[in-house]
């Protein structure tokens, strides 16, 4: 039986890949071959064609000059993507992504970049940048480790969740203690680490869920995460 | 208070930090304090007034080749050779050289200086002549963004009042020769050849990186055996170096066009290539020490690119290869930079040790990329020994951050005779 294939499409790697986004890609691509699939991964970049068979959407952070060459491109595939949150494809978008997957970005100099509103969020950029390590802790997820830095403090609308509550850090932003944003399964997070080797709880539901919904069941094989647990160990103290 | 007064209380300080053993640059913050003047004043009396050498990667060890070529030629250097590269840093380093009456007695100083830290000393002091690396993913926990990086070191250079140099093949760097008007560019470069073994930072990120095709005053043509062959006036020269590496080998490079743009026509070329054949890397720089008749090389890894270099770097066959990640101040804490370095290179031959604060996440790291991994352990200094006796019939090769360099060579310290950083 030929194995079955499940197709991840990173988002700009190219402009929006920094801190180390690439490690939630090659965790996705180990683990889905760890688990007996073929994983296949697809870089997507402005102006290329958007692929009509995703199954998981990654996407990372960048600086404002990656973010200036990407922005028209991602509006223009917006509509598209809202769709394919619509209908339930799992999709991961940290920092910078996570930014333009919302409403706007106001500068601190009061100019507006349009995001795509596929998240009900609103970033505003500020002097203070937030950066060191963050612990969260998420009703699905449980807890959460990563590391943040980011000068835009992002707000959460009605018709998002956030991905979890701040223990240690500042998440979102200085003024409530939310982190990152839930919208059916669709993840935004300030978190880098990267965030899925050290949470591979989060790369198993965006696993999960694209298997189930290309194949109907999933099949579940023992990952030692050992490792994973050791460093969460000491994610957990080290100071912020 | 009078300069007199300042510097020997600086001194009796450094004294006794000495003494006490370490802080190189506590000294330096009292003087900083006292007379903030100090270091502008002293380093005004220089004749060939102040170098600065600056950029992510192989600062220390350009710095150290800099100072042996200046040498070669004659000219007494004063450099801030601790490798406390802050501005107490460099008033420290003063402390150890001026003699009471706080007199300098150098020809030009040679100082290498963090990015974010030249910007303030430029703005007292500013350079004659500036050299500027490249610009990498380093500390950006501390500064931010790489675009924001790069600025820093534009003011660096338009602060220069003579010749900048600069990387040809770094966009952000070469890039910097757009703002300068009155001061001479000179760049280094590689031949299209090696190009594609240095990845700039956007390279290793799927872009494009040169963007100059401006001509380089030294280019570095070949590299193979400790064998380099440096293009400069129209020619090649080869010579054997003692430096390992490619990424230092370019730094001579670097190190080659910054001499020439101080010394211009009066240089001794034949003094200068023999020099350089003798220069060996910076302290953890790929430093190799021997121990019960093996081989040791210390591989100072502090960002993506730097990694990935050595990696490149370093065949890996018939060792045994050691890793020690810490996440100290001074190592950024932000562990996310080790996914951005590729380990399939030691697929095959595994990783005997991995160490450091860090290390579940380097272990971690490594099992993604598949490489086998005989022990783990987040207490260095046994991770440490445990390698050394599991070993002792190979070559042995550790990889490590700057803080847990500092720790093994502690280490290494026990066993032989090793040379004090300061």
């Amino acid at each position: 039986m030929s194995k079955q294939t499940i197709t991840i499409l990173q988002l700009y790697p190219r402009d929006m890949n920094i801190y180390g986004d690439y490690g939630n890609a090659l965790v996705l691509l180990r683990r889905l071959e760890w688990y007996g699939y073929t994983p296949r991964l697809i870089a997507y970049n402005p102006g290329d064609e958007f692929p009509s068979d995703v199954d998981i959407i990654i996407g990372g952070g960048g600086q404002d000059s990656g973010q200036g060459k990407i922005q028209a491109d991602l509006l223009s595939i917006g509509s598209r993507l809202k769709k394919l949150a619509d209908a339930d494809v799992p999709m991961l978008m940290i920092c910078g992504l996570y930014q333009l997957f919302g409403k706007f970005f106001k500068t601190s100099t009061d100019e507006i970049i349009e995001g795509i509103g596929l998240l009900d969020i609103e970033t505003y950029g500020k002097s203070e940048r937030l950066i060191g390590n963050i612990i969260l802790e998420s009703e699905q997820f449980g807890l959460l480790y990563g590391y943040e830095n980011h000068s835009g403090q992002t707000y959460l609308g009605k018709k998002v969740k956030p991905l979890g509550s701040v223990r240690m850090g500042a998440g979102n932003n200085t003024a409530d203690t939310f982190e990152g944003a839930r919208y059916r399964n669709v993840i935004g997070s300030y978190l880098h680490g990267s965030l899925l080797p050290k949470n591979p709880q989060i790369a198993d539901f965006l696993i999960e869920t694209a298997v189930v919904k290309k194949y109907g069941e999933f099949s579940n094989d023992v990952i030692d995460d050992s490792f994973a647990m050791r460093a969460r160990r000491t994610a957990a103290r080290r100071p912020r | 208070m009078s300069t007199r007064y300042v510097t020997i209380l600086g001194k009796a300080v450094r004294a006794a930090m000495r003494l006490r053993g370490g802080g190189s640059a506590l000294p330096g913050l009292v003087v900083e304090r006292i007379d903030p003047n100090f270091i502008k004043a002293t380093l005004a009396t220089l004749p060939r007034g102040v170098v600065i050498i600056s950029g992510t990667n192989g600062k220390t060890t350009t710095t150290k080749m800099v100072v042996e070529l200046l040498e070669s030629q004659g000219l007494k250097v004063f450099t801030n050779r601790t490798g406390s590269n802050f501005t107490r840093g460099v008033a420290a380093a003063l402390l150890g050289e001026v003699n009471f009456a706080g007199k300098l007695d150098a020809d030009i100083a040679v100082l290498e200086l963090d990015e974010a830290h030249a910007v303030h000393f430029v703005r007292t002091i500013p350079p004659r002549h500036s050299l500027i690396l490249n610009v990498m993913r380093d500390q950006l926990d501390r500064f931010g963004e790489i675009d924001a990086t790069a600025e820093l070191l534009r003011t660096i250079t338009t602060a220069t009042s003579d010749t900048v140099v600069l990387n040809r093949e770094d966009g952000r760097i070469a890039g910097l020769q757009n703002t300068l008007v009155t001061q001479r560019v000179s760049f280094f470069g590689l031949s299209d050849d090696l190009l594609t073994t240095f990845p700039s930072d956007d390279q290793l990120h799927g872009g494009s990186s040169r963007l100059a095709t401006a001509k380089a005053d030294v280019t570095l043509k070949k590299f193979v055996d400790q064998t380099a062959t440096f293009h400069m006036d129209g020619h090649d020269i080869t010579t054997q170096l003692k430096l390992n590496g490619i990424y230092n080998v370019y730094n001579a490079a670097a190190a080659l066009a910054l001499v020439r743009a101080i010394l211009g026509e009066s240089i001794n070329q034949t003094a200068l290539i023999a020099r350089l054949a003798h220069i060996t890397p910076a302290f953890g720089r790929g430093e190799t020490f021997i121990i019960d008749g093996k081989s040791l090389e210390l591989i100072l890894v502090k960002n993506p690119s730097g990694f990935r270099l050595g990696l490149q770097s370093f065949n890996p066959s018939g060792y045994a290869t050691m890793i020690a990640i810490n996440d100290n101040y001074a190592d950024g804490r932000d562990m996310s930079w080790l996914w951005d370095v590729t380990f399939e290179s030691l697929q095959d031959e595994g990783v005997e040790q991995v160490s450091g604060i860090r290390a579940y996440d380097m272990a971690l790291r490594l099992q993604y990329d598949e490489v086998p991994l005989s022990d783990v352990t987040t207490n260095l200094t046994k991770g440490f020994k445990q390698f050394m006796s599991d070993n002792p019939k190979k070559p042995k090769r550790i990889y490590c951050t700057y803080t847990a360099m500092l720790k093994i060579r502690r280490q290494i310290g026990k066993i032989i005779d090793v040379e004090s950083i300061g």
